[in-house]
């Protein structure tokens, strides 16, 4: 085996320098002002490659604190009669005592409730899911040096850092942090006469999103530019890989959703701080009658969910178009119907711009503008749909290589499957009606975009950590961290479908003042063991990702899944620039597995006389 | 203590994970990279297929096991005539997407396992099929259209607002409980203006508006079975949701844009306990109530679903669904909170200076009576205990008029009667200036009876005694204000 490995390596070589580009890059190396000592090497390095594991490692650690806080106020839930005591020295008075048992208070179980909402979908999921892989692999697979601009890609890991540090300073605050939800819907989180929270905890809240939106808009904007510009010779958009697919329209949908998300914020800072009315309207609070006169609760709501609903889609396409990648890869066998895949794609990102309002179908809006919402919104459940059979098709006839990544690819599909359908529960109205805001949707998104997005995620960290660190991660403990999520995470999510089918009301502190709602203690226990477990496995992960960096298993090939794209023809230690010589030229799309008799066909292999390229045709 | 040792349990488990991943990597090198695999792809495959066969069987289990939980079937039937549409709309989507979901399921893990990676297979090349493409995107999308359409029928069946209701309620929503409102007897529920908000006025009620006036503020929701229900839900301070789960109810509180819901009842609170009588789960004892079994104690609810702060998961209100009878009965039985909460004469109140008909009426029997009966008695006083006059004045205060009236009344009804009119102070401040002072109101009382009553001025003699027949205590401020009083004493019959 390691023989063909040699040979391979020295006709990648043969081929970049035969077809490649020559753009004259490693002419002025020596004064290479991106990579030159420590800080800018590692800390403001202006380096994709080092930004994507920045991004990992930030978004990584806020997953930590997402899943801890969940455990926090899954202990409440599960066993509310159990002391806390244990964790007074870190909660201090949030935890209250009284006759020697800790009891979470109130206030800030609906704190950790909106942070862990807040950190995972933005921090997590979009930082750390997108952020890392856009970063990685398109410039890589693309086949460029770098981003179109270093500089604003350092700049948006940095106002992505600090989006997170002010954050984080908020859960010190003697308010509390926010605690109205992690979608601040006024005038809830307006009024700090009506939860504490809403003071400073909101203001920074605010700022902290503010920061992140501009990063996200840095970043976006270099993806977006990096693939329609910076595309090597011969890389047509339909020899792109899917990832890159995903990366591009998921940079589009941020660029267009985040400012109105924007928008909404800032008018939200006016009628806080500068008495304006624009969602405040006939409020009595505090024993008072406030001035606001005119505005509206929902227009917010419009406002936030128009980038709420896209943002679902900011987190899930990446962990398709990863998904899609890596199960071709190890299927040996090309995507199906990739052309499919890249409609659906822009059919979902199209759709996810005017289904925002069924978030709202129960929060006063015209019953008569969601007859429109329900059908653009199942309408979405085609081009989904056709993405799991085309994944499933994707496995037929494939000769599956199992690893972590393929299996928790393999995993995605599964979750994508249950979550996705039970969105077709909550996207008809009529029974949103029963199911609006009770564990029938905290199941739904958690396992359609929470544990589906991770599983593309940690594909993703498995497939590509060969390239990010020229180490394997340990196959059995990644196995072993796959089965037991898999099978964990279901068992936290999934018995929450009987609670919502039974109304049990989301975001409950407490049980106990409705008879009705209290027979669930068994399951509300059991829920909270899966969610201890299935944490200990993602420690597992950490322990595994940290020591293989250092210890694991050294790459000794350049390309050692046998894939097609373009950056497994880079060396396995690959410098600034990518590629030390010219830049190789793509002569077919990324899919050629099992063609003609052979395993794999690299992009840069010319066609044959005769042969057809199944991308660009 | 225990803290530390689950924290050396977590770490040495770690230590012992990292080991055996080094071993079994270890162990790879050794065997060859291509054998070892082949074994694992057959294992993990195999892995995939144990779990399909659990994840399915499991699934479908704690579904029969959950099924009177699930909307439709068992206990947990609706309790709303709509309620029955959303019902079934669950269930059709239910049955649809479970054969998608066990499909979809076997599909993936029998694939995954079917074709797992052998050493000399080749895999197949087919990068795609139009017509099969083709027809798994005209599937869901016919699927899709079929439940689209009947979900719009019935949402738009249960959201239409036709305003031909039996009964319209309002519920306002406050951190952190609810407070329901019944129209009373004009079948109108008053304006409010939330700036008309009051310790008394909690809902900011107009007064000036007359269909405030019979309002009734309930401490729970009833509703007589088989009646349309229109819901208005308005929030004083943040989102609320008004949530009924039984009922199949859920809108959103909003302040300063009231929202509606429109119910009909289909069973009563007893009836719905007997119905759930049969199951197990409710022949449990009540914990709150050992005596009883749950389905005794059982009572739907109305509970908040929007977050609204740290009392989110406390706002209850009781709801009790009888029969129409027992609803008129309980209807009857409620005060407009407009006489209950202390408005009435209060500053707050536009009509603090008069009497209401009803008000007068009964006023003018419980003179009568007490009129007669004096009439009948050794003592022949009444006191004018709702004559009153302005601060060290002799001008009657508005509402005097009406005991003056009753008083008229009771002379027109008994010509013989000759009355002596006696005011009385208190023995505050000088005492000729209380003669002057009582002297002055009983000729007050006089003048009205004679100049707006028509009584005739030699049936009537008014007499001020200055503070010199007190009947209270004048140490105290109680005694004093006993008297300072108006009365009557019958002088001929």
């Amino acid at each position: 085996m390691a023989t063909i490995t040699t040979t391979k390596i020295s006709e990648t070589d043969l081929l970049i320098e035969e077809y490649g580009y020559d753009d004259h890059f490693h002419e002025h190396h020596d004064e290479d002002k991106f990579q030159s000592g420590f800080i800018t090497t590692y800390i403001f390095s202006q380096d994709h490659k080092m930004i994507a594991k920045q991004f990992l490692i930030t978004g990584m650690f806020w997953g930590v604190m997402g899943a801890m806080m969940s455990l926090v106020f899954r202990m409440q839930l599960g066993f509310p009669e159990e002391s806390l005591m244990w964790l007074k020295p870190i909660l201090g008075k949030w935890i209250t005592v009284a006759d020697g048992v800790g009891t979470l208070a109130p206030e800030f179980y609906y704190a950790l409730v909106t942070i862990h909402g807040t950190v995972i979908v933005f921090f997590v999921l979009t930082a750390g899911l997108s952020g890392t892989f856009s970063n990685l692999l398109i410039p890589l697979q693309v086949g460029a040096r770098d981003m179109a601009s270093p500089l604003l890609n350092m700049l948006s890991y940095w106002f992505f850092f600090l989006a997170g540090a002010i954050m984080f300073a908020s859960l010190f605050l003697s308010t509390g942090p926010f605690s109205g939800g992690w979608t601040a819907y006024p005038p809830l989180s307006a009024l700090s006469q009506a939860s504490a929270g809403s003071g400073a905890g909101m203001t920074m809240w605010t700022v902290s999103l503010v920061f992140f939106v501009v990063s996200v808009l840095l970043g976006g904007i270099n993806y977006v530019t990096t693939v329609l510009n910076l595309r090597t010779k011969g890389m047509t958009m339909w020899r792109l890989p899917l990832t890159i697919w995903a990366f591009f329209i998921t940079a589009i949908l941020g660029i267009l959703s985040f400012p109105v998300l924007v928008s909404a914020f800032f008018l939200l800072m006016c009628d806080r701080a500068l008495q304006t009315s624009f969602f405040l309207s006939e409020i009595f609070v505090g024993g008072q009658a406030l001035e606001h006169v005119g505005g509206s609760p929902i227009l917010y709501q419009h406002l936030f969910w128009f980038l709420g609903h896209p943002e679902v889609y900011i987190i899930i396409l990446p962990a398709m178009g990863i998904v899609s990648e890596v199960l071709s890869v190890h299927a040996r066998k090309p995507i199906f119907g990739y052309r499919a895949m890249v409609y659906s794609i822009l059919a979902i990102a199209f759709l996810s711009f005017i289904v925002w309002a069924h978030h709202m179908f129960m929060s006063g809006v015209n019953p008569f503008i969601s007859n429109f919402f329900v059908i653009f919104t199942l309408i979405i459940a085609v081009p989904s749909a056709v993405k799991v059979f085309n994944w499933i098709a994707t496995l037929y006839g494939g000769n599956i290589r199992f690893n972590a990544a393929s299996l928790f690819s393999i995993g995605f599909v599964s979750m994508f499957i249950s979550g996705g359908l039970t969105g077709i529960f909550l996207g008809n109205s009529a029974i949103d009606i029963q199911m609006h805001d009770t564990y029938f949707v905290v199941a739904h998104f958690h396992i359609v975009m929470g544990v589906a997005a991770f599983f593309g995620m940690f594909a993703g960290v498995y497939h590509w950590f060969p390239k990010m660190y020229a180490r394997f991660m340990n196959e059995t403990l990644g196995r072993i961290h796959f089965w037991g999520t898999l099978i964990g995470a279901y068992a936290v999510f999934w018995p929450m479908h009987y609670l919502g089918m039974a109304g049990v009301p989301r975001r409950y502190y407490s049980f106990d003042t409705f008879e009705n709602f209290s027979h669930f203690a068994n399951i509300n226990k059991f829920i909270t063991i899966a969610a201890v477990v299935v944490f200990a496995l993602q420690v597992l992960f950490i322990i595994n990702f940290f020591y293989s960096i250092f210890k694991g298993k050294k790459v000794t090939s350049r390309n050692p899944w046998g894939a097609n794209t373009l950056e497994w023809t880079t060396p396995i230690e690959a410098g600034h620039g990518n590629w030390p010589g010219k830049i190789p030229a793509v002569q077919r799309w990324a899919y050629d597995y099992g063609k003609d008799g052979k395993d794999f066909i690299s992009q840069i292999i010319p066609l044959s006389d005769g042969e057809k390229d199944n991308g660009d045709h | 203590m225990t803290f530390l040792i689950i924290f050396l349990c977590i770490v040495l488990t770690a230590v012992v994970l990292v080991q055996l991943g080094k071993v079994t990597e270890l162990a790879t090198i050794i065997r060859g990279e291509a054998d070892a695999q082949e074994d694992l792809n057959t294992r993990q495959g195999l892995f995939g297929m144990i779990f399909l066969v659990l994840f399915l069987v499991l699934s479908l289990a704690t579904t029969l096991y959950y099924k009177n939980w699930m909307l439709g079937y068992g206990p947990h039937a609706s309790a709303s005539v709509h309620g029955d549409s959303i019902d079934e709309m669950f269930n059709i989507t239910l049955l649809f997407t479970y054969i998608v979901f066990v499909l979809t399921h076997i599909a993936l893990f029998w694939y995954a396992w079917k074709y797992r990676g052998r050493r000399g297979r080749k895999s197949l090349f087919m990068p795609h099929d139009t017509k099969l493409e083709l027809v798994w995107t005209a599937i869901p999308a016919i699927v899709m259209c079929f439940l689209v359409v009947n979900g719009l029928i019935a949402w738009n069946e249960v959201m239409g607002d036709d305003g031909d209701e039996d009964i319209e309620i309002e519920a306002t929503a406050h951190q952190f409980s609810w407070t329901i409102r019944y129209p009373g007897q004009d079948g109108k529920i008053g304006t409010k203006n939330y700036k008309m908000i009051t310790g008394l006025n909690s809902l900011g009620q107009d007064w000036s508006d007359d269909k405030n006036l019979d309002d009734i503020v309930a401490d729970k929701i009833v509703l007589p079975v088989g009646k349309k229900v229109r819901v208005r839900i308005t929030a004083k301070d943040v989102l609320h949701n008004f949530a009924m789960p039984h009922f199949r109810v859920k809108m959103d509180a909003v302040p300063g844009l009231p929202t509606y819901f429109y119910l009909t009842p289909k069973i009563t609170t007893k009836d719905y306990r007997k119905s759930l009588a049969k199951y197990p789960e409710y022949q449990a004892e009540d914990p709150n109530n050992p005596d009883k079994k749950l389905w005794e104690t059982f009572n739907f609810a109305l509970n908040c679903a929007e977050l609204c702060g740290s009392g989110h998961y406390a706002m209850k209100k009781l709801v009790e669904i009888v029969s129409e009878e027992e609803y008129e009965k309980w209807l009857n039985q409620q005060k407009s909170n407009y006489f209950t909460s202390g408005v009435r004469f209060s500053d707050e109140d536009p009509y603090k200076n008069e009497l209401f008909d009803a008000e007068y009426a009964a006023r003018s029997a419980e003179f009568k009576t007490n009129f007669e009966s004096t009439l009948l008695a050794e003592e022949k006083i009444v006191v004018l205990d709702k004559v009153e006059f302005e601060t060290e004045s002799a001008t009657l205060t508005s509402l005097s008029k009406y005991q003056i009236m009753n008083l008229a009344e009771q002379l027109k009804n008994s010509p013989n009667v000759i009355i002596e009119l006696a005011a009385h102070t208190d023995n505050q401040g000088a005492k000729s200036t209380n003669l002057k002072l009582s002297d002055e109101r009983a000729n007050a009382v006089y003048n009205y009876l004679v100049r707006n009553e028509n009584i005739d001025s030699r049936r009537l003699k008014a007499v001020g005694y200055g503070g010199d027949q007190p009947v209270g205590d004048n140490d105290t401020d109680a005694g004093r204000q006993k008297n300072r009083r108006t009365e009557i004493r019958i002088i001929a019959q």
